[in-house]
């Protein structure tokens, strides 16, 4: 990661933790960019290991980590470390070691989401959640609805959308096997 | 689910924020303290001539190393908690120098025929049951505190922690023990902060994966 680039994804974030979701939503796109090219090369078809997978792990793990974040600090060595080891731990639940030599995302052009691994079952990501926590879910992100018209939607309060969306991601980051 | 929809979901979630890592564990290593001392005086309590003994050189000895320790484990333990900071290994190595260098001294103004007793002192059991029975609760809260935090060497973080609340269980209960000397601090002081150390292992195996 250039200088540049990580005061600029530095700049994204800390909008996004002063509340600006579309910063949030822009660094977030950018960061799977990054880590898809990294694990791209790592992970080969015969693995049986979804890179995508692993890329939606790495979002949701710095999500649920951001607090761990210094706004004072550089960006790119935190989501690197992250991104390395959520790769590590993918391969360490398959089922073999691997000690994953990942440079920094320096030389790397971030890719763009693959149709074929686009097309996965929505079922699989969404079936550990409760009835209440899928719906938010799936409101709020097939059907790109704010926080706002998912609570008029179901009838329930902002505040209960809020607590059952961050409760959702936490059960579908659980989902991947982190453990506690 | 694709993973724009993902990041949708994501980015609508800004409503509860965690307080910095940092700022958790040091609040928990203060909790860790009150809690080591309430333990120590209920169980325990200073020996009766703590008063008199704080002018010798061997028993504010025993607080020294021990504050070595914490002040040099306490922010590596800090550092292990958040990806890509770098933690400072070599920190870890400051209190055993310490220790090291106290044992040395201590064997070279010490007549021969007094080093064994001097090793093995009276209250060898004491210590190594209650530095990790006042340490236990320490750790508990510390490995609490780490879950909030994201360390990406699970084991050896719950290890540090371990010692960390070794450091705060010694702290306590160096007040109570009558053996002052280094050789018996670097022998039994050394294997029951161990003992947590390997507790706090196998707590960050199970409970600090994420």
């Amino acid at each position: 990661m250039t200088p540049q680039m990580d005061a600029r994804l530095s700049e994204l974030l800390r909008a996004a933790l002063d509340g600006d979701q579309a910063a949030y939503a822009n660094f977030l796109r950018e960061i799977a960019g990054l880590v898809r090219a990294t694990i791209g090369r790592r992970v080969g078809s015969s693995s049986g290991l979804d890179p995508e997978d692993i890329v939606q792990e790495t979002l949701l793990a710095i999500h649920l980590k951001r607090h761990t974040w210094r706004a004072d600090s550089p960006l790119g060595p935190w989501v690197h470390a992250i991104a390395r080891y959520k790769i590590v731990d993918a391969f360490r639940r398959h089922g073999r070691a691997v000690s994953v030599d990942i440079d920094d995302f320096s030389d790397q052009l971030a890719s763009e989401e693959q149709r074929t691994v686009s097309e996965r079952d929505l079922e699989r990501a969404l079936e550990c959640l409760t009835s209440g926590q899928r719906d938010v879910v799936s409101a709020i992100s097939l059907e790109g609805k704010s926080i706002t018209e998912t609570a008029t939607r179901l009838g329930m309060k902002e505040t209960a959308v809020r607590v059952a969306l961050h409760r959702g991601l936490a059960a579908i980051a659980q989902r991947f096997g982190g453990g506690g | 689910m694709r993973t724009d929809d993902l990041i949708k979901a994501i980015a609508a979630d800004t409503g509860r924020k965690e307080a910095p890592i940092g700022r958790t564990w040091l609040l928990c290593v203060t909790a860790g303290f009150m809690l080591a001392a309430l333990v120590f005086s209920v169980l325990l309590g200073p020996r009766p001539d703590f008063q008199a003994v704080l002018s010798t050189i061997r028993f504010p000895l025993k607080f020294l190393l021990v504050a070595i320790l914490l002040a040099s484990t306490i922010p590596l333990v800090q550092a292990l908690a958040r990806p890509g900071a770098r933690p400072p290994m070599w920190a870890a190595l400051a209190a055993p120098t310490a220790v090291v260098i106290a044992v040395l001294v201590e064997l070279s103004v010490l007549p021969r025929e007094a080093w064994v007793s001097s090793w093995i002192g009276t209250n060898l059991w004491v210590c190594l049951t209650y530095i990790p029975l006042i340490g236990l609760g320490p750790l508990a809260i510390m490995i609490a505190a780490l879950r909030k935090g994201a360390p990406t060497r699970p084991v050896l973080t719950g290890a540090m922690a371990g010692v960390v609340a070794g450091g705060v269980a010694a702290m306590f209960y160096a007040a109570h023990c009558t053996d002052d000397s280094p050789l018996f601090v670097a022998a039994w002081y050394s294997i029951a902060i161990g003992i947590l150390a390997g507790v706090g292992a196998l707590a960050g195996r199970y409970a600090l994966r994420w």
